[in-house]
């Protein structure tokens, strides 16, 4: 019982911001805000909302591997791209039916995390770091968008899914979850919203104990001083190893996600745009924790979409401008920035009073 | 009985033969003072003995065991320890955090908060557990990296430099503090550049001259030693 305590109590501690009746009781208000919202909208936008919630996956992988871990890994969208392929290639070819979309989630989610032991093995029992790694992730995902943007021929297939070449796959059946009677097809409007607002709010609490036990210490340890966490007895590879496969499984349910979401996946998700945009989500937010992370990317894409469809060609310099005044004003990230400075305000209140 | 025994070490950086057929002895229980020139070799030394670098040959014997081909980490989880010469604490992180990131390998629940409050008690940083570690002072900054380093219960702590930029008074404190932890068991191996403090600690002395063992004895021994005296005043081949 003690032990089940403190493990929700993990869900505040150093490593998030945010504890307390306040940041709770408001947490709560906007869990239910979230889920009312549909009865409230019309499927149009409630499915725009679920494309929104289907980035924070990647965005929070970045949280993790970057934010935390303090390795800029420039090629989450390769993760991202393996799971969506994958999940096209498995739907395409054994259908949707007895729920087998949910399990093709979860094997392209394992790909994708394989792919990253693979990969992360001879990065990080290799000692690479800094700026190189941020190389040599992004060479990757680059490669994986030129090596699929050149499979347009038909002897380019999987079973009978063709991969397409540029134009991408598509086709595929969304998620689908099996029902007596008839199977619930998750289209992208109300039921794809509770269902990736579930796995997002789970996702989200999961991190925050993650984050907060002794795994999470270590992380943020090396992030700091990666000589000192060695020398305390820690294997600072394997650690590092554990958070880029996790990272690169939630940058996989984004891609899962936006394929099932969209029912199309392009080369293009693993080019250079698709690679940047992510960095800057996390960036303005604040990448070192989840909330502002979550809450960043959430407003930066709102406004991205809104500047790219009310006649903006420039939404892509504004990103860019909006990285430089970020990393000018709030290198932490601007609401990250604002939470502190909330939080701050809010204890002097608190102190008046008492 | 030796806790650590390094035979014949050797290590080059290009041409530069910074450790030079090495051999050292430390004796379980007792404080051992490594000193010489800048330059001589001592914190390559250290790092040899930690695994950061590998020696060209020799060995490294701990507790029996030869440890040459161990990973740092390894080591370290064998009982080595090490407070670095430049501070390296959690910088970001507050006292409290780098404390329990130190102890949460041995402790857990309320255990682990027992143990800090007691080191905290020990360095005397407990009202200092909230701050950044970053922002505390440069002594007090080592104090917490040697309370992280003992934290471990090495048998054996390896201190580069503990008390460099201290006052003499949080000198002779840090002093204080490593009498104590041997008193308890543990042994030291200590680079210092302050005789003071060398005085107040050491059992042997071992001075290290152009990566080589020149001269090992008591401080008494060492200071008479004219030889000694002449490396020092940059003489030794005068």
């Amino acid at each position: 019982m003690s032990g089940f305590v403190s493990f929700f109590r993990r869900l505040e501690g150093p490593q998030t911001v945010g504890r307390g009746p306040a940041f709770w009781s408001l947490f709560a208000v906007v869990m239910m805000i979230a889920l009312a919202y549909p009865l409230f909208s019309d499927g149009y936008t409630v499915g725009n909302t679920v494309y929104f919630f289907v980035w924070v996956f990647i965005a929070l992988s970045l949280c993790l591997i970057w934010g935390y871990g303090g390795s800029l890994s420039f090629g989450q969208t390769a993760f991202f791209g393996i799971a969506g392929y994958g999940y096209g290639v498995l739907t395409l070819n054994f259908g949707s039916a007895y729920g087998f979309t949910l399990v093709a989630l979860v094997i392209a989610v394992a790909i994708a995390a394989l792919f990253a032991v693979l990969l992360g093995y001879f990065m990080f029992f290799g000692r690479i770091a800094g700026v190189f790694l941020g190389i040599v992730t992004l060479a990757v995902t680059l490669m994986l968008e030129r090596f699929m943007a050149q499979t347009a021929g038909p002897e380019w297939h999987i079973g009978s899914a063709r991969l397409n070449g540029f134009n991408g796959m598509s086709a595929m059946p969304p998620l689908t979850i099996p029902w007596p009677g008839e199977p619930i097809v998750l289209f992208a409007d109300v039921g794809l919203y509770y269902f990736v607002f579930g796995l997002l709010v789970f996702v989200y609490l999961a991190l925050r104990i993650l984050m907060n036990s002794s795994f999470g210490n270590v992380i943020v340890a090396i992030r700091e001083n990666p000589e000192r966490a060695e020398m305390l007895g820690y294997d600072v590879r394997k650690y590092q190893l554990i958070t880029f496969v996790i990272g690169a499984a939630l940058a996989g349910i984004s891609g899962v996600l936006y394929t099932a979401w969209g029912q199309y996946i392009t080369p293009s998700s693993m080019g250079m745009t698709a690679a940047a945009l992510p960095l800057i989500w996390v960036a303005v937010g604040g990448r070192s924790d989840l909330t502002s992370t979550v809450v960043g990317t959430l407003v930066v894409l709102a406004a991205f979409q809104a500047l790219t469809i009310y006649g903006s060609q420039y939404a892509l310099i504004f990103m860019g401008v909006l990285l430089v005044l970020t990393v000018l004003i709030a290198p932490n990230g601007l609401v990250l920035g604002a939470m502190n400075w909330l939080g701050r305000l809010a204890a002097r209140l608190t102190q008046r009073v008492s | 009985m030796s806790l650590l025994e390094l035979r014949k070490l050797n290590k080059h950086f290009g041409g530069l033969h910074v450790t030079n057929a090495v051999d050292l002895t430390l004796e379980v229980g007792e404080i051992h003072c490594l000193i010489g020139p800048n330059g001589a070799g001592k914190s390559t030394l250290f790092r040899l003995i930690l695994g950061e670098h590998h020696p060209g040959s020799g060995d490294i014997l701990f507790a029996g065991d030869n440890i040459t081909a161990l990973k740092s980490f390894a080591r370290i989880r064998r009982g080595l320890s090490v407070k670095f010469q430049v501070p390296g604490v959690f910088k970001g992180l507050s006292v409290r955090q780098n404390l329990e990131i130190a102890l949460q390998s041995q402790h857990r629940g309320a255990r682990l908060g027992e143990e800090i409050e007691r080191l905290l008690v020990f360095l005397g940083l407990e009202s200092e557990q909230a701050q950044t570690a970053g922002n505390l002072s440069h002594g007090q900054k080592q104090w917490l990296e040697i309370g992280m380093a003992i934290s471990l219960k090495p048998r054996l702590l390896l201190l580069d430099e503990p008390t460099a930029g201290m006052s003499p008074e949080e000198t002779h404190m840090t002093g204080a503090m490593v009498q104590r932890l041997n008193a308890d068991g543990m042994t030291v191996l200590a680079i210092e550049h302050d005789m003071a403090f060398v005085r107040q600690v050491a059992q042997r002395v071992t001075v290290l001259h152009l990566g080589q063992v020149f001269a090992q004895g008591t401080i008494d021994q060492i200071v008479a030693d004219e030889r000694v005296a002449a490396i020092y005043l940059g003489q030794a081949h005068a």
